[in-house]
């Protein structure tokens, strides 16, 4: 029965993918482009070489980091809409951290370290704040969110036009480069930095470990799913409410900090690069299981990177990585809402 | 306007909330509906307002047999009625809550509407003002705009459900004034309650359900304790009673005042000894339910003190009362005592004290295959809580209280089990008070009450009782307490 009923879910999984493909190539002939060479050239495009490949895996970086953070703070009932500007704030403590201490004597490996150490504590800081406002000011942690999304965004420009610009004449291409010896080691030839690689994987894993076999991760779980009866259970809601929100900042923290020393070397304006959102996408799409979390967030990056070539090859917007994403979330929700209906009525 | 019930059938899964409920109402009678929590009192008053539908029966309004398919249609009857808790809207103004359901046209004439309001205000000597928010009124005026919207509406027959938990007694008296006014006026008012003595003064004719069923009916004047008799039953023995041996102070009450929104309790004192059990009776909403909640920390008293075995803990949180070896079952299980979507194992490991970072999954299964056992639960460890039936989950419930306990407080520890699980569970109980805890509990099952404490305290609108001996009081004495009756005259409540 068991067995039987996890077939079945995998077919109304793949259902919701072909439903996804079907209405993104409705788009495609409305837009008159032909749908099978979009397709071909978004797969070349993500795996077409080991470069790309390697592209691909530069943008599931911070996706990766995102959505493990977005895992506990969903396991514990939260939507952290905020996650965005948790990022951003990341990315602003680790430029930060870059300029104070660049001129200083300590060596560039340990001067990034701290860099990272303060981007995590950035994303924590801000991701407090949604969840100061949501335990004590009883402000819905989405609207929270939101609202300080805003203020990272406003930050970010004020500092790049104000504070922090370049000599002479401040500008949207942000703030000046770092010097290479701040930059993240990369591969030789690639833009991947096994670094990056290396601190995405071991947050999803901590993470996965953390929801699985922890009694932090039992407690997070029970506040999640029913918070009076975990409060009766002897489980201490609003603090491990409020942990869930510093663990998902920290996470986003280290993303923006991974964009900041291993990807653009400066604060830009647009540092989440939509990260985030895309993030909370990953996390509703593996319904909450962090097992899944590294290949959907990897098959998104795909889409993101294969779609960049659209727009040159075929005179498509690269946006329709977006529709596609859109489209398979909104899907495979849709599904499971008939899924569980047909369920209740057998 | 005529009302008449046939044959009126309802089922809740395999509870028949209403069985064969036939009842004639003349127009022009306030008819009284009378019977304890659970005795169908609602579910009948739902169907003839369209909020659900019968599975069975027929109603006719006028001699003439109508489908009331939702409340819009009752209204479109003729039939209005007035909720427990009113189903208004708060932070609109009196005067958006009293168009709100009316269906003529897309803009509403609110000049005339505000001059309808104040007539049918004035008629009633209400004064509500129309420009003022909802939830600036006390109880009874939101009561008082809800009638009259419902008759602006044409409500002919007048459903009022508990109308006098949680008004003022001058309120009460213009409500029972308003209502005769519209009974003279050859309207129909049902008036639900479980005040004794508000149906008594009231009502015309009274109808009594219990456990579904219509188990009688009188006309005025009434046989108070002939109404209590049919409310609650003959009295029937779950066997002999066993005192447990008393020793040392648990919990000691002094001074406590509760205050919410609809109460006030005052000044309470308590002394409760290891091994005993108080009983709270008192329908529900008297004030017990606080109380209950008052002993484990969850709702602050606003006045006295709490001492758990000679601690003071007053003011403190439940967790901190937690560790004094408190313990509180709510009745809600699935709302308030277990988390659905995780197993039984995951509950046991959650209960218990953690040791070190990781669960170790083997000792957890372990742990739930015994309690599972022991308090023979029918599912397995991986069991979702949602998954097990009622019975089950209380049981599971009781299962996961730590050891040693000093008290044990429990809402409606068997409502709803059948039998055999009553009496498992009360031997559990038993059980922990002969460890030397001390049991609270709260239950509408009088016969449970007198079955099962040492001492009983029984609330009314607020008011708390003496603790009275459960071995020297009957259930019908119990019922007439509950009702109102019986009460020394001290104060105003």
């Amino acid at each position: 029965m068991i067995k039987n009923s996890r077939w079945i879910n995998l077919g109304f999984q793949l259902a919701a993918l072909v439903l996804a493909l079907g209405f993104t190539t409705l788009i495609l002939l409305a837009a008159g482009a032909p749908p099978l060479e979009a397709y071909k050239n978004i797969i070349t495009g993500s795996f077409g070489s080991f470069k790309k490949f390697s592209d691909v895996l530069v943008s599931w970086v911070p996706l990766l980091l995102v959505s493990a953070g977005l895992l506990v703070t969903f396991a514990t009932g939260l939507w952290n809409i905020g996650v965005e500007g948790q990022i951003t704030l990341g990315a602003i403590a680790t430029t930060w951290a870059l300029r104070e201490l660049q001129d200083t004597s300590l060596p560039p490996s340990l001067i990034i370290f701290l860099a990272i150490l303060a981007g995590m504590a950035g994303g924590a800081l801000w991701a407090s704040l949604a969840g100061a406002l949501k335990t004590f000011g009883g402000v819905n942690e989405i609207f929270g969110g939101l609202g300080l999304n805003f203020v990272a965004t406003a930050l970010t420009i004020y500092l790049i036009f104000g504070p922090w610009k370049r000599p002479g004449v401040a500008s949207m291409s942000g703030t000046v480069p770092f010097d290479e010896a701040l930059h993240l080691t990369l591969f030789p030839g690639l833009r991947l930095s096994p670094w990056a690689l290396v601190i995405a994987l071991i947050a999803i894993v901590v993470v996965y470990f953390l929801l699985q076999g922890t009694y932090f991760g039992l407690r997070l779980k029970a506040v999640g799913r029913n918070f009076r009866a975990a409060y009766r259970l002897g489980v201490p809601t609003w603090q491990y409410m409020m942990l869930s929100f510093l663990i998902c900042g920290a996470l986003a923290g280290v993303a923006g900090a991974m964009q900041v020393t291993a990807v653009y070397y400066r604060l830009i304006p647009a540092i989440s690069s939509g990260y985030g959102y895309l993030g909370l996408m990953v996390a509703m799409l593996v319904n909450y299981q962090a097992i899944w979390a590294a290949p959907v967030a990897l098959f998104f990056a795909a889409l993101n990177i294969g779609s960049i070539q659209l727009p040159i090859v075929l005179k498509l917007d690269s946006s329709l990585s977006g529709v596609l994403q859109g489209m398979l979330v909104l899907f495979v929700l849709i599904v499971e809402g008939v899924r569980q209906q047909l369920s209740r009525r057998s | 306007m005529k009302v008449e019930l046939h044959g009126i059938h309802k089922f809740f899964g395999n509870n028949h909330a209403n069985n064969d409920i036939t009842l004639n109402i003349p127009a022009g009678t306030i008819q009284g509906i009378l019977g304890e929590n659970g005795a169908g009192k609602s579910t009948l008053m739902k169907i003839l307002s369209g909020f659900i539908h019968a599975d069975g029966g027929e109603i006719l309004l006028d001699d003439k047999a109508v489908f009331i398919q939702s409340p819009a249609t009752a209204i479109h009857y003729g039939v209005g009625m007035l909720h427990q808790d009113p189903l208004d809207f708060p932070p609109m103004r009196v005067i958006d809550n009293f168009m709100i359901g009316h269906t003529g046209g897309l803009f509403p004439n609110r000049a005339s509407v505000t001059r309808d309001l104040r007539l049918l205000a004035e008629q009633f000597g209400f004064s509500l003002d129309p420009d003022s928010y909802v939830d600036s009124l006390t109880v009874g005026e939101r009561q008082q705009l809800e009638i009259i919207r419902l008759l602006w509406l044409g409500a002919r027959v007048l459903i009022l459900d508990e109308p006098t938990t949680g008004i003022s007694a001058s309120q009460k008296e213009k409500l029972f004034a308003t209502l005769r006014t519209l009974g003279e006026q050859g309207k129909t008012i049902i008036f639900v309650s479980h005040k004794l003595e508000d149906v008594e003064v009231l009502c015309h004719q009274v109808a009594v359900l219990r456990q579904g069923s219509l188990v009688g009916e009188a006309k005025k004047p009434f046989d108070t304790k002939k109404l209590v008799e049919m409310m609650f039953g003959k009295e029937i023995s779950l066997g002999a009673r066993q005192a447990v041996g008393q020793q040392g102070g648990v919990l000691s009450l002094r001074g406590i005042s509760i205050e919410d929104v609809r109460l006030k309790i005052k000044d309470v004192d308590l002394e409760v000894h290891a091994g005993e059990v108080i009983g709270l009776a008192g329908m529900e909403g008297s004030g017990q339910g606080s109380f209950l909640r008052a002993c484990a920390g969850i709702v602050r008293p606003v006045d006295g003190r709490v001492r758990v075995r000679g601690r003071d803990l007053t003011g403190k949180t439940y967790h901190v009362y937690k560790r004094n070896g408190v313990e509180f079952l709510p009745a809600a299980r699935l709302e308030e005592g277990l988390v659905p979507g995780l197993s039984l194992t995951e509950h046991y490991v959650l209960a218990e004290r953690s040791k070190g970072v990781f669960i170790n999954r083997e000792r957890g299964v372990r742990l739930a295959e015994e309690r599972i056992a022991a308090f023979n639960i029918k599912g397995t460890p991986v069991n979702t809580v949602e998954s097990l039936s009622g019975g089950n989950q209380q049981r599971a419930l009781l299962s996961l209280l730590r050891s040693p306990l000093s008290l044990v407080l429990i809402e409606h520890p068997t409502r709803g089990l059948d039998i055999e699980s009553v009496i498992y569970i009360w031997g559990k109980l038993k059980e922990r008070c002969r460890h030397g805890a001390a049991i609270v509990f709260i239950s509408s099952d009088l016969e449970e009450i007198l079955q099962y404490s040492d001492r009983v305290l029984v609330f009314f609108s607020g008011k708390v009782s003496e603790p009275l001996d459960a071995a020297t009081t009957s259930v019908e004495q119990l019922g007439q307490m509950i009702g109102g009756k019986g009460w020394p005259e001290v104060g105003a409540s």
